[in-house]
């Protein structure tokens, strides 16, 4: 049987374990902003206080043959299926940035519609197999 | 009687008979496991040979998460029913889980560098990935330097509930935010992604790093318990 002060202790850790539960779902709500990595092309569309001075990062999907390249300027259009943005970035992608692949670009906005990029990181999905794997699925796509 | 083997008498005994097995098991193993995951095992399909980080990193991730649970449920039994033999069991963990967040943080940057193009971002999974470290950090403090058993107990408690907390926000960050780190391949519910010629070497990994906790932890507790018998010190 438990003793008395066993009991007091469990109120106080459960009584302790909530409040810590409240307090940090709370401060994660109100951080929210600065939690996020990335925003999504319909984010910003949406946004109505966007800080075009400001350092953001883009992400979403490279749109499927938006990819341009001349000399060492790369256009494309970063998608999330339902909004677009154009891009455009000097220097060097990652290896695994390519069309149909996720993409998150980091620099400033230039309109709604426009984001001037320093940096680009490549975002890779969840699926890992051998590319014998790959082509059977393609096929049973096509 | 179950617990026979926790007995003073008999805790050497069940000590030194799991370690010799363990060690005797771990080295063929982990041969095997390394045959299967460096060269049996195929490359990804994007990625190429850099997805072989990932039978290092993923184990070393989800033991170093699972001995921070340890720890917490060791410390909230030992809070509540002023356990003695707990305390040895969670401060044989720790170093063990704080050993393998720096394995998961430092092989997942390396694995940052080739595929997403840097070593480091602040994104949700990394940051609290990073957190957890030095919840590890300051939990071996607060038992190694507060000198009073009483008050070390009641703050490695505080810090592992405030690290529970944290283990769900690391679990569920790629979820709820928007991350670079991609969203879990292996669920419970739901369809897994990793192809099964990698899922293989993948659980023969995991094996090979419980086994190696395992080890680790009987070797520390039984050196534990021989400094409390040598020395007969009164905080444990």
């Amino acid at each position: 049987m438990l003793v008395r002060a066993a009991k007091k202790r469990i109120k106080i850790l459960v009584a302790t374990l909530s409040l810590l539960i409240l307090i940090a779902i709370f401060s994660l709500v109100v951080l929210r902003d600065n939690i996020l990595y990335f925003l999504s092309p319909t984010e910003i569309k949406n946004s109505e206080n966007l800080n075009y001075s400001k350092k953001i990062r883009v992400g979403g999907m490279v749109k499927t043959g938006s990819v341009s390249i001349n000399n060492n300027e790369i256009n494309f259009i970063i998608t999330d299926l339902s909004n677009e943005i154009f891009v455009t970035f000097k220097g060097t992608v990652p290896n695994l940035f390519s069309e149909g692949k996720g993409v998150v670009a980091e620099g400033k906005l230039k309109d709604k519609k426009f984001f001037i990029a320093k940096r680009i990181l490549a975002k890779h999905d969840e699926n890992y197999m051998p590319p014998s794997a790959e082509k059977i699925l393609n096929k049973d796509v096509k | 009687m179950m617990f026979k083997f926790l007995y003073p008498s008999h805790l050497f005994s069940f000590l030194n008979k799991g370690i010799s097995i363990i060690s005797a098991i771990i080295i063929p193993f982990l041969f095997l496991s390394l045959i299967f995951a460096l060269l049996i095992s195929p490359q990804d399909y994007i990625q190429g040979d850099t997805v072989r980080i990932m039978y290092v990193h993923v184990p070393a991730a989800w033991m170093t998460l699972m001995c921070f649970g340890m720890i917490s449920f060791l410390c909230i039994l030992t809070f509540l029913f002023k356990t003695k033999n707990t305390i040895l069991l969670y401060k044989s963990i720790a170093p063990i889980g704080l050993s393998l967040s720096l394995i998961a943080i430092i092989t997942g940057s390396l694995w940052g560098e080739p595929t997403w193009g840097t070593y480091w971002v602040w994104d949700a999974r990394l940051t609290s990935m990073l957190v957890l470290m030095f919840f590890y950090l300051i939990f071996i403090f607060s038992y190694k330097f507060i000198s009073n058993q009483n008050l070390s107990l009641k703050v490695c408690t505080g810090i592992s509930v405030i690290g529970l907390i944290n283990l769900f926000i690391i679990k569920y960050s790629v979820n709820i935010w928007p991350t670079l780190h991609q969203t879990e391949s292996i669920k419970i519910i739901g369809r897994t992604t990793v192809d099964s010629s990698m899922l293989l070497p993948l659980s023969m990994m995991l094996l090979v790093f419980f086994l190696y906790c395992a080890l680790i932890f009987l070797m520390k507790y039984k050196s534990e318990v021989i400094r409390i018998k040598k020395k007969g010190l009164k905080k444990i």
